[in-house]
């Protein structure tokens, strides 16, 4: 499959631990920055109730949902057990220091 | 190639072991593990319930043999260990079977003692030991009419309750003159005897045992004084030993049991032992909370990490009776240099006594009604003063303004689909089936699994209680070696004294100095830690606004949709016509939908957009209004009355007061949020005696009052003392936010650290201690120097732009 690959920003406009916001048609989509410099896109809603996962805590390649402490995957969507569910996971890659982003998430999160 | 690690003994204490270990380092052994017993790993403290008929043997399994092929690790069942060769590294089993090892884990737990008396070997003598016991228990239970129990203890009460639900007439034999004599004292005892009478056990008391008669299979039990007691089923419950026959054989040094150090090693340091074979500090335990620490313990140990210590557990007891409450712990006999408090009330079959040792507690006995038990076990583990709550202790945690506790029974006649926690909405059906499907122990698991008592705590006595009745035991652990979170082993305490010890001025530095398990911590340490460093050190240390809750790092309160609340600060809840005006043209010119006077006379707008903040405080700065913290660990309001200059009742000016308390500490960050308030008068319109820190003002000066607030437990404060002058009270309020700030554990208000380490020691080191007194106040003021800088000004500035925009906004 052929991604659309948009260039969102640069690598420093993050955070690290951190995470910034892109706003679309379709949504906000949180764009996270990891201590590694791992950078990672999820639909902005927590599948709890909707939190804004870009204003959570990051931590390893987890964040913390502001709202009631879910921890969501940063690598998958998927919530951490005991917690069951999924933010849409949107494929984001790194050139030299610019971040790309495609608005087509991966299947298999109805979220 | 990995290192080999050999597990001698399939039980609770080893296997728990090995889960700590895999938790911690998941790859660096190939594990073999021995079991003399021809099952998988089971919880033997549930072996009465089976014996009841209350749980079957299927409910009490811990890990089924899938679960060691799921973590590689080779199982011999059924085959006991002969012999170690320490010189080889190598175990023998009785089949020939070898295993070298890098590392030796000994978990070969305890067998019970059967009295040598004549006829002890008969067929239908038992002990009450394993599966196979009670096995043979339910099978006599079908044939047979007659048991008797030797022994009146713990185990032996147990045995017989089932034994009684299984059909058969029992009668229990105990040497003592009271029942269960290590946990309870002789009226206790009294009560027991009286209960488990009423429900058709026969107990003979003073009853020694002379000989057990029969041909093959035993007929009855012959007493010293002549009585002979019908019998077709003898269970010998009269003690346990520590199992060190194979490690005395081996040349490791035992005396009562395996004697280890603190890191669980024997004196062959390759060779571990946990569990009811260890001596640990000369004690031996058999109860499961302690197997469960040294497992931990032992884990960290083998996986090279080197923090943890065992230092010995306080154990507390409960018997496994459906229907009887009774809790014992620590040491209730007391001696010469201790007082007793007792509380007794025949007719409602209740009783208390107390053991108190220079006003701690230092054991509890309780009969009839238990919903304090592991109130009064918090109170000796953490050895808090009680002076200021004696009068009222024996009546319970409740008489103390503590309305957030449940009892056993009650828990019990809960419907499944009760809610228990209300934060996360869990019901009791949802965690009696964590806990039995998913074998939990630990309060914490049982966090980690559902969630429930994980966000405000108001339910934990809950979580607790249904613990302990599903669960049975003591399942508790110590909380003084209770880490701040899963990635360390250390505790809030050390955390903060190795921060100033070693001069610790990031988040970073406390991280790879304390060797902490994960690479940057978790949603639940970080903003801890950097609360820590910032208290500190509040001139050199680093903020990590990363680590920092959205609130504190956008200076706003994150509503449910994800919009956010700004409240303004309005000294002392004064305010004038012209910030009136400028908050109303703000929630004009935003859209604002609500405007609401908060409960601390402030007024709040809702629902304002994350990138509109910065320009609403700009507005706001301009009218001369500034943050009012409303977000974060932090000072919040000093609510204040009009005090002397309007009302008729006024004794002092408090309303000015408020204002310079206010100013003062504004800007502060605290453990947990921080209010405060000054009434006029004795009449307390401002609340004072439910805040953090509160002044009544009377006409002979002031009363402070700490330690209360109007949170999920309502609490009263307690009376500090009275003071006569204003600047009295400004370096009272300063010293007593700076001992909170510097001692209390992160997201703990000051109710519950004041009730962990009790007034007293608030006392000593404010009231009791002017030089001290004087220098918290100090710390405090210096500490301000940095802190009082409006947030929003900065923000309305451009101060971390980046958080209020979006990166990229897209037409797509």
């Amino acid at each position: 499959m052929s991604e659309n690959w948009i260039e969102i920003g640069t690598l420093s406009d993050i955070p690290r631990l951190g995470a910034r916001v892109v706003e679309s048609k379709q949504g906000d989509i949180a764009v996270f920055r990891t201590a590694d410099d791992e950078v990672f896109a999820l639909r902005d809603k927590c599948p709890h109730k909707g939190g804004p996962l870009s204003q959570g805590i990051v931590h390893g390649k987890r964040v913390a949902c502001p709202l009631h402490d879910w921890k969501i995957n940063l690598d998958s969507g998927l919530a951490v057990a005991p917690d069951e569910g999924c933010a849409a996971y949107y494929p984001v890659k790194l050139e030299g220091d610019a971040v790309f982003l495609s608005l087509t998430p991966n299947e298999g999160c109805p979220n | 190639m990995k290192e080999k690690l050999v597990l001698i003994g399939n039980g609770m204490a080893g296997v728990r072991t090995l889960e700590e270990l895999l938790k911690v380092a998941p790859d660096l052994y190939d594990i073999t593990v021995f079991g003399a017993e021809p099952y998988g790993n089971y919880n033997r403290i549930m072996l009465s319930p089976v014996l009841a008929g209350e749980k079957t043997i299927d409910e009490i399994m811990l890990n089924d043999e899938q679960w060691y092929i799921d973590n590689h690790i080779t199982l011999h069942k059924g085959k006991e260990v002969i012999n170690i060769d320490r010189s080889a590294q190598k175990v023998i089993a009785s089949d020939g079977t070898k295993a070298s090892y890098d590392r030796l884990l000994m978990a070969t737990g305890s067998t019970p003692f059967i009295i040598p008396c004549p006829g002890h070997e008969l067929e239908g003598v038992i002990g009450f030991r394993d599966i196979h016991d009670v096995d043979k228990m339910l099978e006599a239970a079908k044939q047979h009419q007659h048991a008797v129990v030797i022994g009146g203890g713990l185990l032996g009460l147990e045995a017989a309750n089932g034994l009684m639900q299984q059909g058969m007439k029992v009668t229990v034999l105990h040497l003592m003159d009271t029942l269960m004599e290590r946990q309870l004292d002789s009226v206790a005892g009294k009560m027991l005897r009286k209960s488990l009478e009423d429900r058709g056990l026969e107990i003979l008391m003073q009853a020694s045992t002379k000989e057990i008669k029969g041909q093959d299979h035993v007929q009855s039990v012959l007493l010293e004084d002549g009585r002979e007691i019908p019998a077709e089923l003898v269970v010998m419950a009269v003690g346990i030993r520590p199992n060190i026959a194979l490690a005395e054989k081996v040349g490791i040094h035992c005396e009562r049991g395996i004697v280890v150090n603190d890191t669980m090693q024997t004196f062959d340091p390759k060779v571990y032992a946990v569990g009811e074979c260890v001596q640990h500090r000369g004690q031996v335990y058999g109860l499961v909370a302690p197997l469960f620490e040294m497992g931990k313990v032992c884990a960290n140990h083998l996986a090279k990490m080197g923090i943890g210590r065992y230092e010995g557990s306080m154990t507390s007891t409960k018997l496994k009776v459906t229907g009887i409450d009774l809790f014992s712990a620590g040491d209730f006999t007391g001696g010469e240099d201790t007082e007793e408090l007792v509380f007794q009330d025949a007719s409602r079959g209740v009783y208390r006594k107390l053991v108190v040792q220079d006003n701690k507690l230092k054991g509890a006995v309780m009969y009839g009604d238990t919903i304090d038990g592991s109130w009064y076990f918090d109170l000796m583990r953490d050895a808090t003063d009680i002076s200021d709550f004696r009068e009222n202790i024996l009546f319970g945690q409740a008489h103390l303004g503590d309305s957030g506790h449940g009892d056993e029974n009650r828990i019990a006649m809960m419907a499944d689909s009760a809610e228990i926690c209300g934060c996360n909405g869990v019901c009791k059906g949802d965690i009696v089936k964590a806990i039995t499907d998913k074998k939990l122990f630990t309060l914490e698991d049982v966090r980690a699994h559902t969630k429930a008592s994980s966000s405000c705590g108001s339910c934990t006595g809950l979580v607790e209680s249904l613990l302990a009745h599903t669960v049975g035991g003591d399942y508790s652990v110590a909380p003084h070696l209770k880490p701040l979170c899963a990635c360390t082993e250390h505790t809030h305490d050390e955390i903060r004294a190795t921060i100033k010890e070693k001069e610790l001025k990031s988040i970073r530095s406390v991280m790879d100095f304390m060797e902490w398990k994960t690479p940057d911590g978790c949603s639940k340490c970080r903003p801890a830690l950097n609360y820590y460093v910032m208290c500190a050190w509040p001139d050199a240390g680093s903020d990590d606004g990363q680590s920092r809750f959205i609130n504190e790092r956008a200076h706003a309160n994150i509503q449910k949709d994800a919009t956010y609340s700004v409240i303004p600060r309005m000294w002392g809840g004064g305010t004038t016509p012209e910030e009136l005006r400028a908050i109303a043209d703000v929630a004009e010119k935003f859209n604002v939908k609500t405007v609401h006077v908060t409960g601390g006379q402030r007024i709040a707008l809702y629902g304002l957009k994350k990138h509109e903040l910065p320009v609403i405080w700009n507005d706001l700065n301009q009218a001369g209004m500034v943050s009012g913290h409303a977000y974060g660990k932090a000072l919040r309001t000093v609510k204040t009355c009009v005090g002397k200059e309007w009302c008729r009742f006024g004794t002092q000016d408090s309303t000015q007061l408020g204002i310079e308390l206010e100013k003062m500490t504004w800007g502060s960050w605290t453990p947990h949020k921080y209010k405060m308030a000054a009434s006029g008068c004795p009449r307390n319109c401002a609340e004072a005696t439910i805040k953090d820190f509160g002044v009544v003002c009377v006409d002979s000066g002031y009363e402070l009052h700490v330690g209360g607030n109007g949170g999920i437990k309502v609490r009263a404060t307690d009376f500090l003392c009275a003071v006569s002058t204003e600047e009295e009270v400004l370096e009272y309020a300063a010293a007593f936010m700076q001992v909170y700030r510097e001692q209390a554990h992160y997201l703990e208000r000051t109710a519950p650290w004041i009730e962990r380490v009790g007034l007293a020691h608030v006392k000593e080191q404010i009231v009791d201690d002017a030089d001290n007194r004087v220098a918290l106040a100090e710390r405090f003021h210096f500490s301000q120097k940095f802190a009082q800088d409006d947030p929003w000004q900065q923000r309305a500035q451009g101060a971390e732009k980046h958080e209020f925009e979006p990166l990229k906004q897209l037409n797509a």
